[in-house]
């Protein structure tokens, strides 16, 4: 192989680890709805992947991700909805046509920012496009003025609270507190038996991959660097002539856009989408299963969301009334034992080993710096 | 199978009224204990693969047990156990003992979608009894056509929704409001009406409705409707607006944590209930708790079920539903229709003689209860329940005296011409 291939030996056998994972060993060994629950954990690690960049990589702790993930989710159910509201199907509305939660709510046209829905193409580029303009507008506000930190933690939460309150506010355009429910069909194919779920969660597995591959090649590039450095020594990489603020925001936009690609995926698996992913309670979830996965890896990030995500639905089955206290349990574990997460665990005990398995000495990834073992310290 | 079934429940009424003065005892300690020789074979019962033995059946109950909804929904919870322990102790359904899986939605729609779709998929559950909120059963509905499963929903609603999977023990909105309105207007001389709700579809459905009735059908004036966040507390602009147009009656549909806020500010604001009249379709006796009795006292609350109701079923369902749960519980609407759900899922798998989804579908029209604690219900053709209204005037413990009951069972109605 080429010396400045962006992939290690150990990083390529680790993805292929996970792709046996994810497309072999868990098809094989699960039913259709387990494997629909797993397909379900993995949209949220589109989520966590982009977290690693943000928040592990650049220091940019977002708690308001479920935005864009609730965005990207909900452009695709809009384009789903208009494809069920044809006139036949709703002739019994007062206007047949339009999706009927707007019925409902005496509207009786199609409002303007709907129509571009009903073209998939549009649709296409509005999932990552529109979440990524949103994150450059946040981004250009706050980052141009310094803002940082715990600060612009809170204000991405804000947004968070902001954006709940239109869309259940606004019900007759956003269809509420209800959400967008019970989407059928995408482009005439029946999205809901389970030959359609198997096929969308190999889709969904496959775009997973891809985009850890590319964030193998962000990290691995030279802007991947200028992000670490910029999480580490702001002032000294500003004073090297680096414009800090767009890097900033370049990163947000693309965790942004990663996010949205995961909502999307959401609402193909599970067929509705909620405005209770845009609200601050599910972004702080999607932060912890990066935390727990470990904010420097990639692919710890992918575990921690199915691993999270799993016990929650295991603990919850099992517990009804209890599992939120084993959820908590386990979050203090990891915190105080594991303060590294699913990944440092591996980097402090099983790596060492392995490093000398391949000969050599052990390896350090790309962007995670041997300084960087607490996930308890606030990034800057 | 079916005619022993429906001869029985007579004479079990009766055998509770002349118990009653032991009605300490749980109620499924009076009903015959199993002793069934003509118990049918799992195989003819259960022809879609459920989770049917030979001696038990499996049923889901899926409601939030964490998260905000959980104050509202274990009266569900509890309502059901209740009912399902009281089925067992009479010999079960089809001879068979009911066994539950609880399934927690915790408050968020989502999960109350994955939830469903493991008690049908993973567990094969006959039934689910469930949900609460509007989001959360148009949140499983979709599961719940696509598996074949049946829900016994309980909570009032806006209606405009029927689905052969879904059986209604609650109120649609028609249901809920014509009546209150025709008594408020005959017996109260009432002429102007102000409609308040909280935002979302069920408030702004409801208040449709009732516009729709108080305008179109008695020529009588709205003189104004608004609308608020849930969860808001600021009420003191629109009571300064009321003050200054003096509506005959405020019609307040407004949920959750917002009525203590509303009912408190009202009073400070010196509107005395006991001489303006409120009528709600939002406030149960459970709602009284945080309200406070003294806030609410003197408002009218348009319902099918309160408490206090004085009839020989609910004379025996609330001492049996404190003895299970304590006796400083309240017993609201929502709680009474969910225990509805477990006994009409019974009544009806003895009519169809089987479990399986289709059979039961299609034998609930006409399914009565006689034990049911509001009275006497019937499954209507859409899936809804015949019951009789009543308007309840709130008292200072929290409780309400029922003051008016329709005198037929009213006919649901979830899609009414003339009012959409």
């Amino acid at each position: 192989m080429t010396a400045r291939f962006f992939l290690r030996p150990q990083d390529l056998l680790f993805i292929l680890v996970m792709a046996l994972l994810i497309l072999v060993v868990l098809p094989m060994s699960l039913d259709i709805f387990r494997l629909n629950l797993v397909g379900k954990y993995l949209t949220y690690a589109f989520v966590a992947l982009g977290l690693v960049l943000c928040w592990g990589d650049a220091g940019i702790l977002s708690l308001g991700q479920g935005i864009f993930f609730g965005l990207g989710g909900y452009c695709m159910a809009m384009f789903l909805e208009l494809e069920g509201s044809t006139p036949e199907a709703t002739k019994i509305q007062s206007t047949p046509g339009i999706p009927d939660f707007m019925d409902w709510n005496q509207i009786t046209e199609l409002p303007w920012f709907w129509k571009p829905f009903h073209s998939f193409i549009f649709t296409l580029f509005a999932i990552p496009l529109v979440p990524m303009a949103l994150a450059f507008v946040i981004g250009l506000a706050m980052f141009k003025r310094r803002v940082g930190g715990t600060y612009f933690a809170i204000i991405t939460q804000a947004f968070a609270a902001i954006l709940t309150i239109l869309i259940i506010g606004q019900q007759g355009y956003t269809g509420g507190v209800n959400g967008i429910t019970d989407l059928r069909t995408l482009l005439g194919w029946d999205i809901r038996p389970d030959h359609a779920k198997l096929v969308l969660y190999f889709v969904n597995a496959g775009l997973l991959l891809a985009c850890i591959v590319f964030a193998y090649w962000v990290r691995a590039s030279k802007l991947g660097r200028i992000l670490v450095a910029m999480r580490d020594r702001e002032d000294r990489v500003r004073f090297s002539g680096y414009d800090v603020a767009n890097f900033k925001i370049f990163v947000f936009c693309l965790a942004a856009g990663l996010a949205a690609i995961g909502g999307a995926m959401f609402t193909l698996q599970v067929g509705f989408m909620s405005p209770y992913f845009v609200g601050i309670v599910p972004s702080i979830d999607l932060v912890i299963l990066c935390a727990v996965g470990g904010r420097n890896s990639v692919l710890g990030a992918v575990y921690g969301a199915l691993l999270v995500n799993w016990a929650r639905t295991t603990f919850s089955e099992d517990m009804p009334q209890l599992w939120l206290f084993a959820m908590g349990g386990l979050f203090i574990a990891v915190v105080m034992f594991f303060p590294g997460g699913l990944a440092g665990l591996y980097r402090d005990h099983l790596e060492p080993a392995l490093g000398r398995l391949f000969g050599g000495r052990a390896p350090t990834p790309p962007g995670s710096p041997e300084t960087v073992t607490s996930m308890v310290e606030q990034p800057r | 199978m079916t005619g022993h079934s429906d001869d029985r429940a007579p004479a079990s009424a009766l055998r509770r009224r002349l118990l009653q003065g032991m009605a300490a005892l749980p109620a499924a300690a009076l009903l015959p204990r199993a002793a069934r020789a003509d118990k049918p074979a799992t195989a003819a019962v259960n022809t879609t693969g459920l989770a049917v033995t030979d001696d038990t059946v499996t049923v889901g109950i899926l409601h939030s047990v964490t998260g905000t909804m959980a104050i509202s929904e274990t009266g569900s919870v509890e309502a059901e156990k209740l009912a399902i322990d009281q089925i067992n102790a009479a010999g079960g359904v089809l001879g068979r003992q009911i066994k539950f899986i609880q399934e927690d939605g915790a408050s968020d729609w989502p999960t109350f979608a994955e939830k469903a779709k493991k008690l049908l998929v993973n567990d094969k559950c006959a039934s689910v009894f469930g949900c609460w909120t509007s989001a959360s059963r148009k949140a499983v509905l979709p599961v719940f056509e696509q598996y074949n499963g049946m829900l016994y929903y309980p909570t009032f609603y806006e209606g405009l929704e029927q689905s052969k999977n879904v059986i209604y023990t609650g109120q649609e909105a028609t249901q809920q409001i014509l009546a209150g309105l025709d008594w408020i207007i005959k017996e109260k001389g009432a002429k102007t009406f102000y409609l308040l709700g909280s935002d979302y579809i069920w408030p702004r459905t409801s208040n449709k409705i009732a516009r729709k009735h108080i305008v179109d059908k008695h020529g009588l004036e709205v003189v104004g409707e608004e609308y608020f966040p849930l969860g808001n507390t600021q009420f003191n602009s629109v009571i300064n607006k009321m003050k200054l147009k003096k509506p005959d009656v405020i019609y307040a549909i407004i949920v959750g944590g917002s009525n203590v806020a509303f009912y408190k500010q009202l009073k400070a604001a010196g509107i005395d209930l006991s001489k303006q009249n409120l009528m709600t379709i939002s406030v149960t006796e459970d709602e009284i708790l945080g309200i406070g009795g003294e806030n609410i006292a003197g408002a009218y609350a348009c319902m099918k079920y309160f408490q206090s109701l004085d009839n020989p079923n609910n004379k025996l369902f609330v001492p049996a539903f404190k003895k299970m749960w304590g006796q400083n519980v309240v017993i609201g609407d929502v709680t009474q229709a969910a225990y509805l759900g477990p006994w009409l899922w019974k009544l009806t798998a003895e009519k169809a003689g089987s479990f399986d989804v289709d059979k039961i579908a299609a034998a609930s029209p006409g399914v009565e209860f006689k034990g049911a604690p509001e009275g006497y219900v019937r499954i209507h053709e859409n899936h809804h329940l015949w019951s009789k209204t009543r308007v309840g005037r709130a008292r200072t413990d929290g409780q309400y005296d029922v003051i008016y009951e329709t005198a037929g069972l009213m006919e649901p109605n979830p899609f009414p011409k003339g009012y959409q």
